[in-house]
């Protein structure tokens, strides 16, 4: 199965800026489906980013975040090459990590 | 002196006559170029469109068509570069990717029923199947592909068809629209017929699709930005921010349909598929861009 998560991290000349999607349903727990039964909540509540194994960013989800979430931020460093790991895990107990290298 | 007037006189008839000849066919002239315009000349209507839009649009180039709204507005065009870079589709297209190559029950594939395996034809699609008599789209053949290979026939609209019509349009990219019309009275009534729909009012709002996308094309519409009719179908299936999700070329024409409060055919319906012809023949030379992005 390929990768939940996609990643471009381009480093300048002073910061690094980051960008990822990640495929996730991101239910909410109050929508029906068409029979009218309640989709279970499922949706995303950590997300981390590690340059070099020191943590840079790390978000707090919620119900209310939308459906395959976008997310971009930069961070003060990096250089070509450099390694970021990705994580995120939900609700449920599921996850997915990664490793991209900064372009 | 006289015989000069004389000659000069009969060397002046001959002028009278071509002059009054001209005059002639001057009044036979207006029947003659409406009987012209009665026929069904694809040819000519091609030409007609696409130079009505290139003098609507002076700056915008042929395959940028294929963008839609993104190409007749700056704003739009920078949020969509941004997007592009990470195209929201992507998820849907790799989807699209594993079905096209998953095999069916009896081990046959999608490749197995499209010519060149399936990969870069998005451009000759839809085409007019001489057999049936009919148009046939991509959707309309995917699901032909399945019925015959013992599969049940996909949903239209969303879902995996879009996902398997993205990647077959990803492999088609760049490749110019090139729809034919056969010599063949059938082939002429189909692209007829979606020149009739694409040209009638309908619905509450008495909008035509020329309404929106031909006369007011690059205008807005509350938040929206028409796009324009020439090459509008290169870019399909699109991901449609508003949907969430992939959609095909009959889910923009019933939503179409039923913003201007008509009430929608079904889709694959036999004038959708000629109404998909008509627009796909008129983008003749616009490259396939599809999937898409669009608000």
């Amino acid at each position: 199965m390929p990768s939940t998560i996609r990643v471009r991290a381009i480093a300048g000349s002073d910061t690094t800026e980051v960008q990822v999607l990640i495929q996730h349903p991101m239910d909410s727990g109050f929508v029906k489906d068409k029979n009218g039964t309640l989709i279970p909540s499922h949706y995303i509540e950590t997300v981390t980013f590690a340059w070099n194994g020191k943590p840079v960013f790390t978000a707090y989800w919620g119900p209310a975040v939308s459906k395959d979430p976008y997310l971009k931020f930069a961070f003060k460093g990096g250089k070509k090459g450099d390694p970021l790991q990705i994580a995120w895990t939900d609700n449920l107990g599921q996850g997915d990590a990664t490793t991209a290298r900064l372009l | 002196m006289q015989r000069g007037g004389s000659g000069r006189l009969s060397r002046r008839l001959p002028g009278g006559f071509l002059a009054s000849l001209v005059a002639l066919l001057c009044a036979l002239a207006p029947p003659a170029v409406a009987a012209a315009a009665n026929k069904v000349d694809p040819a000519a209507d091609l030409q007609a469109f696409q130079a009505y839009f290139h003098a609507a649009f002076p700056t915008v180039a042929l395959d940028d068509f294929a963008n839609g709204p993104y190409a007749v507005n700056q704003d739009m065009r920078k949020q969509w570069e941004e997007i592009m870079q990470f195209p929201p589709y992507d998820f849907a297209l790799d989807a699209g990717k594993t079905a096209f190559a998953t095999p069916f029950k009896n081990g046959k594939t999608y490749a197995g029923c499209f010519p060149k395996g399936g990969i870069g034809i998005r451009q000759d699609y839809p085409y007019f199947d001489a057999k049936s008599g009919e148009v046939v789209t991509l959707d309309l053949a995917i699901n032909q592909c399945r019925v015959r290979n013992g599969e049940k026939p996909l949903p239209y609209g969303s879902g995996e068809i879009a996902a398997i019509a993205a990647y077959m349009a990803s492999t088609s990219r760049g490749k110019p629209f090139d729809i034919k019309i056969p010599d063949d009275p059938r082939a002429l009534a189909a692209y007829e017929d979606g020149k009739k729909f694409f040209y009638t009012r309908r619905g509450q709002l008495n909008f035509s699709c020329a309404s929106c996308h031909v006369q007011a094309a690059g205008k807005r519409l509350r938040g929206d930005i028409l796009a324009p009719a020439l090459g509008i179908l290169a870019a399909f299936p699109i991901y449609r921010s508003a949907w969430g999700g992939l959609g095909t070329i009959d889910r923009r024409f019933i939503s179409c349909n039923a913003q201007v409060r008509a009430v929608p055919l079904p889709p694959e319906d036999r004038t959708y598929r000629d109404l998909a012809y008509f627009l796909a023949y008129m983008s003749n030379g616009v490259a396939i861009a599809g999937p898409g992005a669009r608000p």
